[in-house]
């Protein structure tokens, strides 16, 4: 052993030390880290409860140290409220992909907002559904081409990408709303400050913190994982703008 | 003890609370509405949680959550919202978490009607949502039986880890009878298996089982559950029915008005009886082992609940069918009246 050593990073206490099932250049990987090491740095791991939902993430109980109840497809919200409405004093998660929260499950989040509970959401955005097999999401962009939009997502048709942290942040309940990108160090470092800001919001009973993060599928979106992150870079940011949409910490109230 | 008037959607509800159910989620949907309203008034007094869901789907969805922190968790509804609420029941199902859901049934189908029904028998004995599912169905018949069976739901609920449904019908939520409350009782501490906070090892609470032999000895164990509850939790009352010639069956409303029938025709001279099944699931199939001359069924539905007794029945005696729908509900004349023509209509038969 080299002596005086500062251990500068390790694995976090609350991230199981287990392969991931996730596919080569998921970022699903890099977003439980920031999840478990928020757990860690707030001290919660004994308290907190998490709401798995359908999709490619359901396994998170897997790979995060914390009980768990798994919820059907677009309900986590509402298990959640279940969970902090009996335990007010503990700290309840939900970790949603974008076809459960943004189009199965739109009425369970927007509720959840409507009634400030106290939970907070990490919400997991890559643009199309993952586990299905890539068909298009509410948040595939215009003319983004999936096995249900063969020929590009047709506005005209089918709508075009919903952006929700905008649509939540406008929601009294809602104490903290944040979109950021895992696509680089810097950029994890701003996620990271936004999930445990969205904890933090629930942990200081100001109401419902969510985080949208924009996410990678690079199966599905059929490029190389590099590339993929190239193209959320590119693509993604523009359409979904970053940053802190509401932080009631911020406006005094 | 003292008697007191009440409601049987508000008697209900008393009796959950008194049964240490500390959470209750709902949706308005006539003819339950007392339900959520006197939950509303009374739940917080009770140091427990009252919610208004958006939808009945979020709200078995927070009886899911709420029961999964091991806490007596319950929601209350009619046809169209209990509908909504059978995928949660599914995923409740695959989980194995208790949980008490009323169904106060109304005419069907789609919207239908708000007058008293049991339209729903099929769907709540055997449509709990997707996959292998069952849960204990209990059907009351007069409001005390509400009261009565409310801490038989929560225990047998938590006992085998699967929801139990109570089956009303308009006329059982919105009627006043008189009723004896019991004590209340201090809810029971969370069981070890609910998601409290992972102090030990972290609990899981899933129902997914992605790997075929793991699902199917997950539905095996459901299953061999399900035959337990068959053996052992079959209820019914029988009425002047040891020396019946004709044996009629009737749940809830109907069983009210068929008694009336029975007594009718008895006086005539007709030796008629009455089974009245109280688990509609499992249906209590012991009380089907003696066989009288004839059966006649009568339901507040299309010819439900007769397919259950003519399986019971195995073809030993014939099994005749009345049935009034949309919310109509049979004078005890008209009942006994049909008695009679069963029993004649053998005669011709014979």
């Amino acid at each position: 052993m080299i002596k005086d050593m500062v251990e500068v990073t390790s694995r976090p206490r609350s991230l199981v030390d287990v392969p991931l099932h996730y596919c080569p250049g998921c970022t699903h990987g890099t977003i439980h880290r920031l999840v478990a090491e928020a757990i860690d740095s707030l001290g919660i791991r004994e308290r907190t409860i998490g709401v798995a939902s359908v999709g490619c993430s359901v396994f998170i109980y897997n790979y995060l140290d914390v009980d768990f109840q798994q919820a059907p497809h677009g309900r986590a919200p509402a298990v959640a409220t279940g969970i902090k409405r009996v335990l007010p004093d503990r700290v309840v998660f939900t970790y949603q992909g974008d076809g459960d929260l943004a189009s199965i499950g739109t009425a369970e989040i927007l509720h959840a907002a409507a009634r400030g509970e106290r939970i907070t959401v990490i919400f997991v955005n890559n643009a199309i559904y993952g586990m299905t097999g890539g068909q298009m999401a509410p948040t595939t962009l215009s003319g983004m081409k999936t096995t249900t939009s063969p020929y590009g997502r047709d506005v005209r048709q089918a709508g075009g990408a919903l952006r929700v942290v905008e649509l939540l942040a406008g929601i009294d309940g809602v104490a903290y709303a944040a979109r950021e990108a895992v696509t680089s160090p810097a950029r994890i470092h701003r996620a990271r400050r936004a999930v445990e800001a969205a904890f933090r919001a629930q942990i200081e009973d100001r109401g419902l913190g969510i985080v949208e993060l924009l996410s990678t599928c690079p199966v599905n979106w059929k490029l190389p994982p590099v590339e993929a992150v190239a193209w959320c870079e590119a693509n993604m940011i523009p359409a979904f703008p970053l940053g802190v949409l509401k932080d009631t910490t911020r406006s005094g109230d | 003890m003292k008697r007191i008037l009440m409601k049987g959607n508000e008697a209900l509800a008393e009796a959950a609370i008194r049964a240490g159910c500390r959470a209750y989620f709902g949706y308005p949907i006539t003819p339950q509405n007392e339900v959520p309203e006197y939950m509303a008034r009374h739940m917080p007094r009770a140091g427990g949680v009252f919610v208004q869901a958006e939808s009945e789907i979020a709200a078995i969805n927070m009886v899911h959550g709420a029961s999964g922190a091991g806490v007596r968790a319950m929601a209350s509804t009619s046809g169209p919202g209990f509908s909504l609420m059978t995928e949660g029941l599914s995923y409740m199902i695959g989980s194995r978490l208790p949980g008490v859901v009323v169904n106060v049934m109304r005419g069907g189908p789609g919207l239908g009607n708000i007058a008293p029904s049991q339209g729903d028998y099929f769907q709540v004995t055997r449509g709990l949502g997707h996959g292998d599912t069952h849960g204990i169905v209990l059907a009351p018949s007069t409001v005390q039986e509400i009261v009565d069976l409310m801490p038989v739901a929560f225990e047998l609920s938590e006992r085998y880890r699967l929801p139990v449904v109570i089956a009303a019908d308009g006329i059982l939520g919105q009627m006043m009878e008189p009723v004896t409350l019991p004590e209340p009782i201090a809810p029971p501490p969370p069981p070890d298996w609910a998601t409290t906070g992972a102090v030990g090892s972290p609990r899981v609470i899933s129902s997914i089982y992605l790997a075929p032999e793991d699902l199917e000895r997950h539905v095996l164990s459901l299953m061999r559950t399900y035959q337990e509850i068959r053996e052992r939790e079959q209820r019914w009352e029988a009425y002047r029915a040891d020396d019946a010639e004709v044996l009629v069956v009737a749940y809830g409303t109907a069983a009210r008005v068929v008694r009336s029938a029975v007594d009718r025709v008895r006086a005539q001279g007709l030796a008629a009886g009455l089974i009245r099944p109280i688990t509609l699931w499992p249906f209590p199939t012991t009380a089907f082992e003696r066989s009288p001359r004839r059966w006649l069924v009568v339901e507040l539905s299309a010819g439900q609940m007769v397919e259950d007794v003519r399986l019971a029945l195995s073809g030993r005696a014939p099994v005749g069918f009345h049935g009034r729908v949309g919310g109509v509900v049979p004078s005890p004349a008209e009942v006994a009246e049909a008695i009679r023509s069963a029993v004649v209509g053998e005669v011709v038969r014979a």
